[in-house]
């Protein structure tokens, strides 16, 4: 019974830590999205609530707090308040399987417990992909929910986008599990430890390159991100789905897209770009150090996810908006055909040349 | 304990299937169809076929459910009254086939069959041990149901793919009319 007790402790402690990070991770975010897209665009970026603006994301924090909580007339009242919440869970959720760090199994009083995840289950990428295609459902109902029809408008155009894009994310991870013959996110990085080359964007027997090009459009897609945020389109829509939210339901939404970007950089860092693992043995912690080895994957991880984030902020300075159509064209007829090739590349030279 | 998980997600499952045909908002039908076919994920959750489990939600809740909730938003229906007249019909084929399963179950209970084929497959995989301890841990969930495919079922498996491809051409027919024309699509 005790120790039953010290395992919901520990898991408690562990998603308290993870959430933590996360939240944190945002915060920081918004802020640098902000400057960096300033920067690009020769701009000092928010400069006035603290020094050079650092003091902006909790400012901005206690703004949507204290806003007034508007329901529009006519909205479906129970739906209204139901959206913000299913965008923003499956988009934590899916925190519960990624790897953080090096698999570790440390015993605390007497229980096996593993600090850098929360729970390595067998089917771990899988998870991650049910929950996100939950994520919809929030943009959706939110947007059919506010009796608008802007909302409305942003609301289908999402559906249409998060069906068409989720195809590709799938097919593009369907390379990277045949060649680590296993679902776990665990396995996975495990299977591309050592030098640089054993991580699955650049492995023998096929590099997944194309895939994780296909990978990386189609999560900016599905985030709803510049250059594809035909949901939120502020020139066409207003502000697509959200357009009648204000407040914390608003920031709801919002947490959602950014925990969704972290969601899928951490998930293109594991399985493409090896995960904790370092570039080169002599770049973590060995020998002597060897028990700071953790701390090393932990700064390799981070250094990869912050790699993806300021991919998504780069995009969103560099690129127009898609037209919905050519979003349509370019999800079926470029980013299918690669995806399909790639397996069917992947899975010959898998049979032919198996990995050791 | 077991038993307990079991009734409590068979019985959202029979109360949700419930809602969706009788609620007269399509877009709570909808909904409460999503709540079920999460609790038919914890179901293979529970068997310990989180393969399946997850494939469920991906396919049915992530995709099916979307294209569901995409064309009653595009048609804009609010209250559908039109399908609320078919009870009688309706009340005699639930009868038909409540009788059906009644007494198919009452057939299994004497008989003392084996459940499911694929159970079968699986007793086998794990040399001997009964289903409900589960497969050998050495083995996953996945590489069972893979292998189960690719080797016993391998001739449905094919039918099934078969059959998906002349709908999907079928579709596709359909949907560029002039297909040998000359016009526009």
């Amino acid at each position: 019974m005790v120790e039953v007790g010290i395992k919901i402790g520990l898991s408690i402690t562990q998603i308290a830590v993870v959430m933590g990070v996360v939240l944190l991770t945002v915060m920081f975010l918004t802020l640098a999205e902000r400057k960096v897209i300033g920067w690009m665009q020769d701009r000092m970026g928010p400069m006035e609530v603290g020094p050079y603006g650092i003091l902006q994301p909790i400012a901005d924090g206690l703004k949507l707090f204290f806003k007034e909580d508007i329901v529009p007339a006519g909205a479906n009242k129970f739906l209204f308040s139901l959206a913000p919440i299913l965008a923003l869970v499956p988009a934590l959720i899916g925190f519960a399987v990624i790897p953080f760090g090096p698999n570790l199994t440390v015993e605390i009083f007497g229980v096996q417990f593993q600090p850098f995840v929360i729970s390595d289950i067998n089917i771990g990428i899988l998870y991650i992909l049910a929950f996100t295609s939950i994520g919809a459902y929030g943009v959706i109902l939110g947007g059919w929910a506010s009796n608008s029809k802007y909302s409305l408008l942003g609301g289908l155009r999402a559906a249409a986008q998060v069906i068409s894009y989720e195809l590709n994310v799938g097919l593009a991870i369907v390379g990277v599990i045949l060649l680590a013959g296993s679902l776990s996110l665990v396995k996975i990085t495990e299977a591309q430890s050592g030098w640089f080359w054993n991580w699955f964007i650049f492995a023998p027997p096929f590099p997944q390159l194309f895939a994780f090009v296909v990978y990386v459009i189609s999560s900016v897609a599905e985030t709803n991100r510049m250059p594809f945020d035909l949901p939120e389109a502020e020139s066409e829509l207003v502000a697509g789905f959200f357009t009648e939210y204000s407040g914390m339901r608003f920031a709801f939404f919002f947490l959602a897209e950014y925990a969704n970007m972290i969601l899928v950089s951490c998930i293109a860092a594991t399985l493409f770009l090896g995960g904790w693992n370092a570039p080169a043995p002599f770049l973590q912690f060995h020998g002597s150090w060897a028990n700071l080895a953790w701390a090393s994957g932990v700064f390799w991880f981070t250094v990869k996810v912050y790699f993806f984030l300021f991919l998504f902020f780069w995009l969103r300075a560099t690129l127009p908006r898609l037209r919905y159509d050519q979003l349509m064209r370019f999800g079926w007829k470029v980013m299918l055909p690669i995806a399909l090739g790639n397996i069917l590349i992947t899975a010959i030279a898998a049979y032919l040349f198996p990995r050791g | 304990m077991a038993t307990l998980v079991f009734f409590y997600f068979a019985g959202v499952i029979v109360l949700t299937s419930l809602l969706v045909v009788a609620l007269r908002n399509p877009i709570y039908s909808a909904l409460s169809l999503l709540i079920m076919f999460f609790h038919v994920a914890g179901l293979y959750v529970t068997l310990r076929a989180e393969f399946l489990a997850a494939v469920q939600i991906i396919v049915y809740a992530g995709a099916i459910l979307v294209l569901y909730l995409f064309v009653v938003m595009l048609l804009n229906v609010k209250r559908e009254e039109r399908y609320h007249q078919q009870f009688p019909i309706g009340a005699f084929l639930g009868l038909t086939i409540l009788t059906e399963v009644l007494l198919l179950a009452y057939h299994r209970s004497s008989a003392n069959e084996p459940a499911l084929p694929l159970s079968q497959a699986a007793r086998t995989m794990s040399n001997g041990q009964s289903v409900a301890t589960g497969v050998a841990p050495a083995v996953g969930n996945t590489e069972t149901i893979g292998e189960v495919l690719y080797s016993t079922y391998l001739f449905p498996f094919e039918v099934a793919s078969l059959i998906l491809l002349v709908a999907m051409i079928g579709a596709i027919i359909l949907a560029k009319r002039d297909l040998f024309g000359e016009g526009k699509s």
